[in-house]
């Protein structure tokens, strides 16, 4: 019991309670530790870093961390171009992953990410509580949460889930359970030495996985029903084997779905349909692996009403990242991909990846505590005058709005107060007479800034035009602008 | 960054297609294909789906729940499981004429705007059940006209 003491957030009632240690749930910790929202962080794990304590199995990440900028490391232009730190309020917490990357790569390893997570924790100095697995979860009559817990409960007016998409999630293929899911697979690539490996997926950790494992398999077979979306899904890091597809070589992506996997003696048997191409598939293969994706794991929280998108895998979430208005249920890391936002053209949020939820986090802690606490968050003022240059200089410079296109905006209210809030909750909320800039992409990838005003209750949508530097700063955009407003 | 995986053998969303005017000459192997997880959308009652003025939307098909089409509030049409939304200006490139707003708790599929081309193009039995619909829609509208 002494032991227990000595660690912090004991069980108790807070005002919040953060739940994991990876990217998400230290984003959230921090954020509501500089609103002044005291919180009790707990996690599982046993030390910070969340799922980059596990996963890429073989290859590094696909965000880059950038050494040489042309805006100082401790600025938060700077953020545009490190995409694996934590954001801070402090400049010397800034930029922390610098301290980890060498030379080799711009792409960190999973060790450097971890350390680099690590070191955040201590140099901003979170409080976490290792070693606490969060079992269940209940509302009590008064509306508040209780978190029961190994350590015991904890009762809180809101909750902030950061639990990752890391549950290994294989399809109800049959005879897919006779085979690894990715995070089953051998971390020793010694045991696919000559082997022929069938991979089921054609998303990141399919192609990482048959990255890793080309110099070892004697043939590689990627396989799922839709197309390789090579600039949206795989990204440049892991196509070595999509050229060696299309160039010929020995690894093969085929658009199928997969009818059944049968396991025969030292082989196992691949039956599948094709969908681009139709026509049937059969196939002998030494190795099966699932790269079938992951999920939320959720545990009881559907029965407080959380409901899920994407095959049951991910929370729907608010604009604000809650499962429900007023339900003090909010997800932070991977899972904020949950509130989908627009989806301009088709643009998918940043979402899923660090450099897009850290300001999914920080903006929601503001949310918490100020409709759940009654905390006011601080806010910028900029004045009448200077509206015009501010907005071109957000646009042309703001990471959150590069990181998060179509999705975060800036918006300055009547009264001069700016803030970063969800587009989409911004255009379907009532408002007073306001402007609201984003960074867009159409589907021609043509980036460009948008600009929202609010007049009389009516929004009206401006599109500007793009600018081959993405500077938006120029006379033209000044006077557009202004007459816009 | 992990993404939602691209096997969908058997799941919900395939479930859900099944059954639908719009996908019912189709087998088992393109409705996987169709059953994108990242399409997949869910909207709680009174949220705004397509926005009239705004542009980039793309093209929605219910799976569970009602909608209605508005125009400054006022009622146009309702609409329930297996109708499809949207269509209209992501084929022409131009804004939504109207808002079209969840009156339910509403799941949807959405395909995805500057995917439209190749979805319908890839799936030709999917195209002519579109045409069969607008053909319909076009029709009552004249008859109303007339």
């Amino acid at each position: 019991m002494a032991r227990l003491e000595e660690k912090p957030s004991p069980p108790g009632d807070y005002p919040v309670v953060v739940v994991g240690s990876g990217p998400g749930g230290l984003q959230a910790s921090y954020s509501l530790s500089r609103l002044g929202v005291e919180h009790a962080a707990i996690s599982q794990d046993d030390s910070p870093g969340g799922m980059f304590r596990l996963f890429p199995i073989y290859e590094r990440l696909l965000s880059w961390t950038k050494l040489e900028t042309p805006c100082p490391v401790d600025s938060r232009e700077y953020e545009w171009y490190d995409h694996n730190s934590l954001l801070a309020d402090e400049p010397e917490q800034r930029g922390v992953m610098r301290d980890f990357m060498s030379r080799t790569f711009m792409v960190p390893s999973r060790e450097d990410m971890e350390r680099g997570l690590a070191a955040f924790a201590e140099r901003t100095a979170l409080q976490v509580r290792y070693g606490c697995t969060w079992q269940a979860t209940r509302r009590e009559d008064d509306g508040r949460l209780v978190l029961t817990t190994t350590d015991g409960d904890y009762r809180c007016r809101a909750a902030v889930f950061a639990l990752g998409v890391t549950a290994p999630w294989k399809s109800p293929i049959p005879g897919i359970e006779d085979v690894p899911h990715y995070a089953e697979a051998s971390r020793d690539r010694e045991a696919y030495r000559g082997k022929r490996v069938f991979i089921v997926g054609k998303r990141n950790s399919a192609f990482e996985l048959a990255d890793g494992l080309e110099e070892w398999a004697s043939k590689i077979v990627l396989a799922s029903p839709r197309p390789v979306a090579v600039l949206s899904s795989v990204r440049a890091r892991y196509l070595q084997p999509y050229e060696d597809w299309t160039l010929g070589g020995g690894t093969v992506v085929l658009d199928a779905a997969i009818e059944r996997i049968e396991h025969r003696g030292d082989e196992f048997h691949i039956v599948a349909e094709g969908t681009t191409r139709p026509g049937r598939i059969e196939l002998a293969t030494d190795e099966v692996i699932a790269a079938t994706g992951f999920t939320t794991p959720l545990r009881d929280l559907a029965e407080l009403g959380v409901q899920t998108v994407g095959q049951g895998r991910i929370p729907a979430l608010t604009n604000f990242w809650e499962s429900e208005a007023g339900s003090g249920i909010y997800f932070a890391g991977n899972a904020s991909q949950g509130a989908p936002g627009l989806r301009k053209h088709g643009v998918g949020s940043s979402s899923p990846a660090v450099h897009g939820f850290r300001y999914n986090a920080r903006v929601m802690a503001r949310h918490l505590a100020e409709n759940h606490l009654g905390v006011r968050a601080p806010r910028d003022l900029v004045k009448r005058k200077e509206l015009v240059s501010f907005l071109l200089q957000e646009l042309t410079s703001a990471p959150e709005l590069w990181a998060q296109k179509s999705y975060l905006a800036r918006v300055v209210w009547g009264n001069g107060e700016t803030e970063i809030l969800p587009l989409a909750d911004w255009l379907d909320r009532p408002r007073p007479d306001c402007v609201a800039v984003a960074v867009e992409e159409n589907a021609a990838g043509e980036i460009y800034p948008a600009v929202y005003t609010a007049s009389a209750g009516a929004v009206s949508e401006h599109l500007l035009d793009p600018q081959p530097l993405h500077d938006f700063r120029g006379a033209e955009y000044q006077r557009r602008l202004a007459e816009i407003l | 960054m992990f993404k939602l995986g691209d096997v969908s053998n058997g799941d919900e969303i395939v479930s859900s297609l099944r059954g639908l005017a719009l996908f019912s000459d189709l087998g088992q192997a393109e409705l996987e294909q169709i059953a994108d997880p990242d399409w997949e959308r869910r909207f709680k009652a009174s949220e705004r789906v397509l926005r009239k003025g705004f542009t980039g939307s793309g093209v929605y098909v219910i799976l569970e729940g009602e909608a209605t089409v508005r125009i400054n509030g006022e009622e146009l049409a309702r609409l329930h499981r297996g109708d499809f939304f949207g269509e209209v200006s992501a084929l022409l490139g131009s804004d939504p004429a109207a808002d079209v707003i969840a009156e339910t708790s509403l799941r949807t599929l959405e395909v995805p705007g500057p995917e439209l081309e190749r979805f319908l193009l890839g799936h030709p039995r999917v195209m002519f059940e579109v045409l069969k619909t607008e053909a319909r829609r076009l029709h009552e509208a004249l008859a109303w006209r007339g």
